[in-house]
């Protein structure tokens, strides 16, 4: 602890498991005495205020609750807070590096890619994970990597924008360029092998 | 002060009102400020002190009797501080509740569960890690009872009574209703040279936000005030809900909306374990949080649509409609809790054939009890606009192949022509205006309808199976004016509360509550068309009943129309008082002050003249007498009638005949929505739209089996399509403004998922047309997709869900 | 959503982890990518007493292919490493299709295929792969190390034949002795979604000839269902239209489909023909390409 004035918690009955975790959130290395069953996601929501991290259902489909763990996504409500001990986690929280916004945040807000903004931490993720491993991606690839993470809203076709803005950022191009040569998606291309699509 | 003395000296240029954020812009979103930081403030993220966790232990059965509930070993465990069955709260006359159709709905089951899911019992603990672990050491026993799982079962001679705590209930019909010119139908259709027949069900589906529901209830024995934060889309209509329910006086009872990470109809109505909720924090004296699990949001929230058609349409041989009957049966669960205008028990069925130019037509609407969750009303619905929409749209399709008409000219010969407007549609709404031909046009022109035709009959002879299908939409958005709208016989009108400070900034507040569809954003660009004010400069707060002024939420598409309309109005007003005192400042009458965006200034001296800003200043510093100090205004809302959007769609598939898999290959859009505030966020509006439309379509439904379990109460098998599946929007735009409307502005929120799914139907179904298929149920998985296509006949949806 | 309480070890050796799993003596479960069984836990479906947590294992992580073209895939080697393996892509194509179908991007970053296995899931796809691979699974124990052919690995819906002492620690899929090419195809409703019907091939083509060939069937059964009259059917002679009929028509039979919301009985036979001849015609076609 950094601080004097930090509530202590109750401590837990003898009976009750309970294991000490060190992770490095958002660059902070944060120790805490834990149950193994609390979830990565309540760990970060509860135990250190992280609200951005959100879950939106209880089998592991909807993707609102996508850190980064050690660079990779991983859904945070799937990962016990004891599997990230000695780790590295990146939050939406973690995305701004001070006052600058990612370009993924960025291009999120200029292509309209959210609107009830549920989704938006997670779905920023799993697009900042791709844009790591590739920096110059289809739409096609866009829309494959982000096929976890799903969103009630928007349809995904600004978050298609909004990625390919953000890469044309990072590459040092115009990404209004990027984005005007846009088209709507004009054919039922899936990936090789699902439902018998020929390969 | 820009006074001068000058006469020669030039007016300033006026305000370019896109740049200042006005009508037409497409401004970026102010809340996405925080949104793309994780910064949003949704239910679950507010804690409060002291505050207690509850969990709710729901039934697993569909129908059957309680004999014992046994919670002894959960009030053992530690860390539980109160479990709440049903007798508990019985003894506070509090077992059940009244909904907002006039039924009642169990609030924790006493005698008899009556749907898989339905809320039995609840703890309240220091987390809910522990009060799941009460809640798994409940013990109920169970007796069971026959399930009802379609209106069928349901109206049989030997059902079982489902609603046998109602005095009186014989049977498990809930309404019958019925609109239109019966007789006038009859006669019609007994001169029609073709009458053409169409039978199917629209099946259940529900909103399913990506943020399920919830409640923070805090009631402070030292004020006597409880505050609820609350997930709802109409804050306002909880407080009386909850006035009336818990006996609380509305003032002493604050609801707090904050974020909300979608609504869609989904956060309406009031839940049993919102009423549990604050209860238990009565109980406890201490806040009680209660977040729904994916699960129970499923299993037991507002669903929507399941309602079976047997409609008609009676035709002269070139194809001019005479006449269309409609039956429907709904299925609302085991309680009718929809949440819609009283008066109407359908919701806004007989809005169907509102573009069409039709003299006669008939509703006959039957609702029935069955053992699933209650609801019907939800999920973008428009108040059942999205069946009525979906059913003309499928009987249109049937009638014009059954008079051998192409489907673009069948639908262009029976479209309400440009000059007939306003229009008395054949159930008796008055449409105000529209361009529906354009719009069609448009969008065969966009799609390249007859190259189409052209290429699925080239594609036919290689045994490929191309599809396209038309659908067309018009909908009465902004419910309501008070002659004929009311919830609970609240009248159905809107306000909004603009407060402008001496620098010129502004706070404005409405009753609406927006749910992603960016109030915060768009509501400023409407004072910035009124006063000049730039966007910018005006900060927008929905959701919290001590603050906000009075509305009827935001559902239905109806905040622009009303909610816009009442921020337009008390716009004027401050206008109107700018206007004198800036009379004032310039030192002449009213009558010789002119406006323009943001300024006001002599009409015969334009150089001379005061921003609005500076009669905002001088309404803090230098008043004219006579004149109140201050500059704000609020404005209630009446709406004279409802606006009507219309939108044309059309889409292309292709088939797979081996396996009945389909894919969109193209999908066009042309939407009339009136005048459109921010371009950006109307068009983000149709994509989300028309992705639940092709969810529905394709994927998305919950089905029942014999035994009354729920299909697809979680995401394993309640299906939304992901980025990889969902096809591409191709939009673009007609503009007939609302003749009533300040701004000219319509509804638009709900359009595309209003008209959209009958567009993937009716192309999926056309592709199978060579075998006489008339109807495949959504959604059109591929396997009912291939039996369609190798037996020939229409496949039904229905439930029970065939199992071995 | 909330899981019930358990012990949680997370040992640095393997010796280590036998120990836990054989004192709890069958209430101790092993967790690896936790994409299988971490929701099990949430829905209170499994309630184990200790989760032995196996990614803190030394080697355990590789695809490998030997020298002699086998594949070593370790007990700690993620979906996402075998879709983006570029040996897997040129050497094991059945492995190759079937890995960017296997749940969702994300959950593919912690899955693992040993884990797949293991959990035994009737609609999971590794398992099937594996078997028409002729694959193995290494199990180590408090006696040793054993190595079980997967088609006797899976017994029955989520039931395999570890005893609760033992860790499964890689999978093998053997040397092959001629060109191999292969295929997987899987019916679902969207991204994520379990298999309605699925079915990979593997064949090893010598001098013309299929020299091995094994076909495998998921979702259409009460464990994966390993078609052997089926790939028998093709052995010993060119890939043709006949032998592929054939194949296709005792690959169909051997499914065991139940009718359900995913759709009848008779639909999930018919879509494991298609599924099974469209593989097959399309490695036909390929392979007359190549000659």
């Amino acid at each position: 602890m950094t601080s004097l004035f930090e509530e202590i918690a109750e401590s837990a009955p003898d009976d009750v498991p309970v294991n000490r975790v060190s992770v490095t959130v958002n660059g902070r290395r944060r120790t805490a005495d834990i149950e193994p069953r609390l979830l990565l996601a309540h760990f970060l929501r509860q135990g250190l205020k992280l609200t951005g991290t959100h879950t939106g259902c209880d089998t592991t489909n909807c993707g609102a609750c996508t850190v980064l763990l050690d660079g990779k996504a991983v859904k945070s409500c799937t990962v016990l807070a004891v599997q990230a001990d000695g780790r590295e986690v990146t939050t939406v929280e973690g995305m701004a590096g001070g006052s600058e916004l990612d370009p993924v945040q960025e291009g999120f807000k200029d292509e309209h890619a959210l609107q009830c903004g549920f989704c938006t931490p997670g779905m920023m993720l799993s697009a900042r994970a791709l844009l790591n491993e590739n920096p110059d991606p289809t739409e096609d690839e866009i829309r494959f990597a982000l096929s976890g993470n799903l969103c009630r809203c928007t349809g995904y076709q600004n978050i298609v924008k909004a990625v390919l803005w953000a890469a044309a950022k990072e590459r040092g191009e115009d990404p209004t360029g990027a984005v005007a040569s846009y088209g709507a998606r004009q054919d039922g291309v899936r990936p090789p092998g699902q439902n018998g699509a020929q390969q | 002060m820009t006074q001068t003395a000058d006469p020669q000296q030039q007016a300033p240029a006026p305000l370019d009102e896109i740049k200042i954020g006005g009508m037409g812009a497409s401004r970026r979103r102010v809340e996405d400020n925080r949104f793309i930081r994780g910064r949003g403030n949704y239910l679950d993220d507010v804690v409060l002190p002291g505050m207690l966790h509850m969990e709710v232990l729901r039934s697993p059965m569909a129908h059957a009797r309680i004999k014992s509930i046994d919670a002894s070993k959960a009030w053992e465990i530690p860390g539980v501080r109160l479990v709440l069955t049903g007798e508990a709260l019985a003894t506070r006359n509090l077992g059940w509740m009244p909904t907002l159709s006039y039924d009642t709905q169990a609030v924790l089951a006493t005698d008899k569960v009556r749907f898989q899911g339905q809320e039995v019992a609840a703890v309240i603990a220091d987390d809910p890690y522990i009060a799941k672990d009460a809640v798994t050491a409940i013990q109920v026993e169970y007796e069971p009872l026959p399930p009802i799982v379609n209106p069928e079962q349901a109206q049989a001679a030997d059902a079982p009574i489902i609603r046998d705590d109602k005095l009186g209930q014989a049977d498990n019909v809930v309404f019958d209703w019925q609109v239109g010119d019966s007789a006038g139908t009859e006669q019609a259709f007994a001169q029609a040279d073709v009458v053409s027949h169409m039978k199917l069900h629209y099946p259940r589906t529900h909103p399913s936000p990506l943020e399920a529901c919830g409640a923070i209830a805090d009631f402070d024995r030292a004020t006597g005030k409880l505050t609820v934060y609350l997930t709802t889309q109409a804050p306002h209509i909880v407080r009386a809900a909850v006035a009336l329910i818990a006996e609380l006086p509305e003032h002493q009872i604050r609801i707090i909306s904050p974020d909300l990470g979608g609504g869609f109809g989904n956060k309406v109505p009031v839940y049993p374990s919102y009423v549990v909720a604050i209860v238990a924090s009565i109980l406890a004296e201490r806040p009680v949080k209660w977040v729904e699990d994916r699960t129970g949001n499923l299993i037991s929230t507002g669903f929507g649509r399941d309602v079976y058609l047997d409609g008609q349409v009676a035709m002269r041989n070139d194809g001019k409609i005479l006449a269309v009957k409609m039956n429907t049966t709904s299925d609302h669960g085991a309680f009718f809790a929809d949440a819609q205008p009283s008066k109407f028990k359908i919701g806004l069925m007989h809005s169907a054939f509102a573009a069409y130019d039709i003299p006669y037509a008939h509703l006959s609407a039957r609702g029935v009890y069955t053992n699933k969750a209650p609801g019907g009303v939800a999920y973008r619905c428009s108040f059942r606009v999205t069946e009525a929409m979906f059913f003309q749209e499928r009987m249109i399709q049937a009638a014009a192949d059954d008079v051998g008409l192409d489907q673009a000219e069948f639908r262009r010969r029976n479209l309400v022509r440009d000059d007939d407007f306003p229009h008395r549609t054949p159930y008796g709404f008055l449409t105000d205006s529209g361009q529906y031909a354009k719009c069609l046009d448009l969008a065969l022109k966009e799609i390249d309808y007859e190259g189409f035709l052209v290429e699925q009959a080239e594609a036919r002879k290689e045994g490929r199976l191309l599809g396209i299908g038309i659908s067309t939409m018009t909908e009465p958005l902004g419910a309501g004016n008070s002659r004929e709208y009311d919830i609970l016989g609240i009248k159905m009108f809107d306000s909004a509360e603009l407060r402008v400070h001496m620098t010129g900034k502004a706070i404005l507040r409405t009753g609406a509550k927006t749910q992603g569809q960016g109030h915060e954003t768009t509501w400023a660009q409407i004072v910035a068309h009124e006063l000049g004010l730039p966007a910018d400069d005006v900060v927008v707060e929905e959701g919290d009943t001590d603050t906000a002024p009075f509305g009827m939420g935001t559902y239905a598409s109806r905040s622009t129309p009303v909610a816009g309309a009442a921020i337009a109005m008390a716009a004027r007003k401050v206008k109107a008082k700018a206007r004198k005192i800036a009379a004032h400042l310039l030192e002449v009458s009213e009558e010789d002050v002119e406006w323009q965006l943001g300024r006001f200034y002599i009409r015969s001296q334009p150089a001379r003249g005061v921003t609005i800003q500076e009669t905002a200043l001088a309404a803090y510093s230098n008043m004219p007498d006579g004149l109140e100090p201050g500059l704000e205004a609020s404005a209630y809302y009446d709406p004279p009638n409802l606006t009507w959007p219309f939108a044309a769609y059309v889409c292309t598939v292709e088939i797979d005949p081996d396996t009945g898999v389909w894919d969109v290959l193209r999908f066009v859009a042309v939407d009339d929505c009136g005048v459109r505030i921010n371009p950006l966020i109307v068009e983000g509006q149709i994509q989300g739209g028309l992705t639940e439309a092709y969810a529905m379509a394709s994927m998305q439904f919950i089905t029942f089996d014999a035994d009354g379990n729920c299909v697809g109460s979680n995401f394993m098998d309640f299906l939304l399509p992901t980025a990889w599946e969902t096809p591409g929007w191709e939009l673009h735009e007609v503009v007939t403004p609302c003749p009533h409307h300040p701004i000219g502005a319509k509804g638009v929120g709900e359009c595309a998922t209003v008209g959209g799914p009958a567009a993937f139907v009716n192309a999926v179904v056309n592709a199978l047309s060579h075998r006489g298929v008339r109807n495949v149920d959504m959604p059109m998985l591929p396997d009912r997709v291939y039996e369609a296509l190798t037996t020939g006949r229409d496949v039904s949806g229905a439930p029970p869900v065939k199992t071995d | 959503m909330y899981p019930g309480r358990f012990r949680y070890v997370s040992p640095r050796s393997i010796e280590d982890a036998l120990a836990v799993l054989s004192d709890a003596e069958g209430e101790g479960k092993v967790l690896a990518g936790g994409q299988s069984l971490i929701p099990l836990l949430k829905l209170r479906f499994a309630s184990p007493s200790v989760l032995v947590d196996i990614n803190n294992l030394p080697g355990l992580d590789h695809v490998r292919m030997e020298r002699d073209g086998s594949f070593r895939i370790g007990a700690l080697a993620r979906h996402a490493m075998l879709e983006r393996s570029p040996d897997i892509l040129r050497h094991q194509p059945t492995a190759a299709a079937a890995a960017p179908l296997i749940a969702d991007p994300i959950v593919r970053n912690r899955g693992t295929l040993v884990g797949s296995v293991c959990h035994a899931d009737p609609q999971g796809d590794w398992a099937a792969v594996m078997i028409a691979a002729g694959g193995s699974v290494v199990a180590q124990g408090p006696e040793g190390s054993r190595t079980i052919a997967v088609r006797d690995f899976v017994t029955g819906p989520f039931q395999n034949v570890l005893g609760y002492d033992e860790i499964a620690v890689e999978a093998i899929i053997p040397a092959p002795t001629g060109t191999v090419v292969g295929g997987f195809l899987k019916l679902e409703r969207r991204v994520g979604d379990f298999a309605t019907a699925g079915a990979a091939v593997s064949l090893e083509l010598a001098g013309g000839r299929v020299a091995r060939a094994g076909i495998a069937l998921t979702g259409v059964g009460s464990a994966t269902i390993d078609a052997a009259d089926a790939a028998g059917a093709l052995l010993n002679r060119p890939l043709g239209a006949e032998s592929i009929d054939r194949a296709a028509t005792l690959a169909a039979e051997a499914a065991q489909p139940k009718s359900d919301h995913r759709g009848s009985a008779d639909y999930k036979r018919h879509v494991v023909h298609t599924f099974v001849r469209r593989i097959l015609a399309g490695l036909a076609e390929q392979t007359e390409r190549a000659a």
